[in-house]
């Protein structure tokens, strides 16, 4: 019961935001707390990788794009003049492909939704895979620059294909159908439903994390950061380990730039810019680095202030300022300071050195 | 491909080359001392480009060099007093990600003083379309400026490190700091003397470079993560293989355009980053023993 505990809380939140947003006539809240949902989806893998795993990825916003990109792409790059090739023939007896009209009436033939965000996901993962074999044999600054290389290239790349929509990026993304009538889009009338999609994603991501560092995983993760000698004397192997939870957080990622592109209805190059990483990385460090609750409450919090605007051109300074001040005053996060009990501490520290004294 | 063509994309490789060699001499020297990248090493160039700018209508060209060196030196005695220094056992994840903080506030700092367009220094002698003719191929003189600058460099860095006796800490320091202390040095210091020295030479190879390539805000990162392949390409720590391996570096970019679109030029020095990373994370010219415990 006290596991189920921060979720319940979690979806009485969710419940009561809706509601008092309902109440009080501020819908247009909705907007930016279903986007922060879902860079709460990214935020909570790489929380994972880095709490837990101890492995630093500065690449995260490059998962995101080949999420959002592909799915972007496949879903609205027209096939019809290939119509004849086998291997589209051969996708459309799968069911795999839709045709449609667009809003000039010519015939459109493009991948439904859900095997495009099937196809980019595990693209991710196949990604991660094969960039984490090497990779992960890296520690510190080595990791950090191997990552952070590979988001630039997934930037570079996003910039320079004309199949990726250049610096203009993709638009016109199509809905992602999802069953009971459900559909992942920006339009206003499914306002309130998409919150609720997106939470409910976020939500059961969370419990699958959880499950995750409970698990025989967790341990293990939890043993490699704590003394990696010791787990792979303990027959802990730890490269599989850290492999495994590198690819889980590449696909929390990707699937969080999968919805977010339906529900933006397009993704541009910005979203997988080095400070996109950064921000990522950030928002991990103020929650506390193993601490899947903090990392969801500032990413969250952080996100819906950025996406509101508050820091106005200030926006990227201040995840810099942010960044910098948790790591010299509260390198385990703001949820580690506690107040209260340094305070009491410093008082029990000072009457011991009198009475001692 | 003619020969002067080749000798044109040679001198553009070595141009390039030599400015990511002085931002990997400026990795190592902070690396010896502290065993920490600096990852706000990219914005020191740009902050010697942009202070020089905005110093030439007041000072003119060679004082306002100086002044703009000077002025990033103690910006990168400040970066080190202010955030490094007092820190105890600092782990590695937390150096990265603080360094990492200061890249993106000294950027957005410059964002918000210079603006988001690009500037440049008048070329030192002759304009845009003076050159002097190699073999053939015409060569901006501002080329032999940053050639030259940056050879004198390295030559000075040298001398320092090998003959004068505050270089000599700074090596101590390096090879072992417990030992160094033990000695009497000040390592303490000598940290922040090494993110000066550090400092000044990515600004005065900002100031030379910035004619040919322009000073934008937004410089610093890509700097920075081709002058760590540079680094890594030559062995983490060994000054003399960088200056080597930036012109290898350089001269392979120069080159690349004639077969892959410039738009993927950045990914090809990165792709090389991960190759090396993934073969030989010791490097080029390092020696396979030496310096393996970081990895």
């Amino acid at each position: 019961m006290r596991r189920l505990l921060p979720i319940c809380l979690l979806i009485g939140a969710v419940v009561a935001v809706q509601l008092v947003t309902e109440v009080s006539d501020t819908r247009y809240y909705l907007t930016q707390l279903t986007m922060a949902a879902y860079y709460c989806l990214l935020i909570i893998g790489l929380s994972v990788l880095m709490g837990y795993a101890g492995q630093i990825s500065l690449g995260h916003a490059g998962f995101f794009a080949i999420g959002g990109y592909l799915s972007a792409a496949l879903t609205t790059h027209n096939l019809i003049e290939y119509n004849q090739a086998g291997l589209v023939q051969a996708l459309q007896q799968l069911g795999l492909l839709v045709s449609t009209q667009d809003i000039y009436g010519s015939s459109l033939l493009v991948v439904a939704p859900w095997a495009a965000a099937l196809a980019a996901v595990c693209a991710a993962a196949l990604i991660a895979w094969l960039l984490g074999i090497p990779v992960l044999k890296l520690k510190g600054h080595y990791l950090a620059m191997a990552t952070l290389g590979f988001g630039i290239i997934v930037y570079r790349v996003a910039l320079a294909s004309s199949y990726f929509g250049e610096a203009d990026g993709i638009s016109e993304v199509p809905p992602f159908q999802l069953p009971f009538g459900l559909a992942v889009s920006g339009d206003f009338s499914a306002r309130v439903e998409n919150y609720y999609i997106a939470w409910g994603v976020l939500i059961i991501g969370l419990i699958l994390l959880r499950n995750l560092i409970d698990s025989r995983v967790g341990r293990a993760l939890r043993a490699i950061h704590a003394a990696p000698e010791a787990a792979e004397a303990m027959g802990v192997d730890t490269a599989r380990f850290k492999l495994k939870v590198f690819v889980i957080s590449a696909v929390y990622a990707a699937v969080a730039g999968v919805f977010l592109t339906h529900y933006n209805g397009g993704i541009g190059p910005s979203e997988a810019g080095v400070m996109k990483s950064v921000r990522y990385v950030a928002i991990v460090a103020v929650g506390g680095m193993a601490n899947l609750n903090g990392a969801l409450l500032m990413g969250v919090v952080l996100s819906f202030m950025s996406l509101r605007g508050v820091f106005g051109t200030y926006d990227d300074a201040v995840f810099g300022l942010i960044l910098i001040v948790i790591m010299l005053f509260a390198p385990k996060g703001v949820l580690s300071l506690n107040p209260l009990a340094r305070v009491r501490a410093t008082i029990g520290r000072r009457r011991l050195s009198r009475e001692g004294g | 491909m003619t020969l002067e063509l080749f000798i044109q994309y040679l001198f553009a490789g070595i141009t390039y080359g030599s400015i990511y060699a002085i931002v990997a001499i400026g990795f190592n020297i902070i690396y010896n001392t502290t065993g920490i990248i600096n990852f706000a090493q990219g914005e020191f160039v740009m902050l010697g480009g942009m202070i020089s700018i905005s110093l030439l209508p007041v000072l003119g060209l060679p004082l306002a060099i100086v002044a703009a060196v000077v002025i990033t030196m103690i910006f990168g005695a400040l970066l080190e007093i202010c955030f490094i220094r007092w820190l105890v056992n600092p782990g590695v994840l937390r150096m990265i990600i603080i360094t990492i903080g200061l890249s993106i506030l000294t950027r957005e700092a410059a964002l918000h003083i210079w603006g988001e367009s690009i500037h440049s220094l008048p070329y030192f002698v002759g304009n845009e379309i003076t050159s002097v003719t190699i073999a053939g191929a015409r060569i901006s003189p501002q080329v032999l400026w940053v050639v030259g600058a940056c050879g004198c460099m390295v030559i000075i860095l040298s001398i320092f490190f090998q003959t004068t006796s505050v270089g000599r800490d700074m090596r101590a320091c390096a090879a072992n700091r417990t030992a160094a202390t033990l000695c009497g040095i000040n390592t303490r210091n000598m940290v922040t003397l090494s993110f000066m020295l550090s400092a000044g030479i990515g600004a005065l190879a900002g100031c030379v470079v910035s004619p040919i390539t322009s000073t934008a805000y937004d410089n610093g990162t890509g700097l920075a993560i081709k002058g760590f392949t540079v680094a890594i390409l030559g062995g983490l720590g060994n000054s003399m293989a960088a200056v080597g391996a930036g012109l290898l570096l350089g001269i392979i970019e120069a080159f690349s355009v004639h077969i892959i679109p410039l738009a993927f030029q950045d990914a090809i020095a990165i792709s090389l980053l991960l190759l090396i990373l993934f073969i030989r994370p010791h490097g080029l010219f390092g020696s396979r023993s030496a310096g393996l415990k970081e990895f």
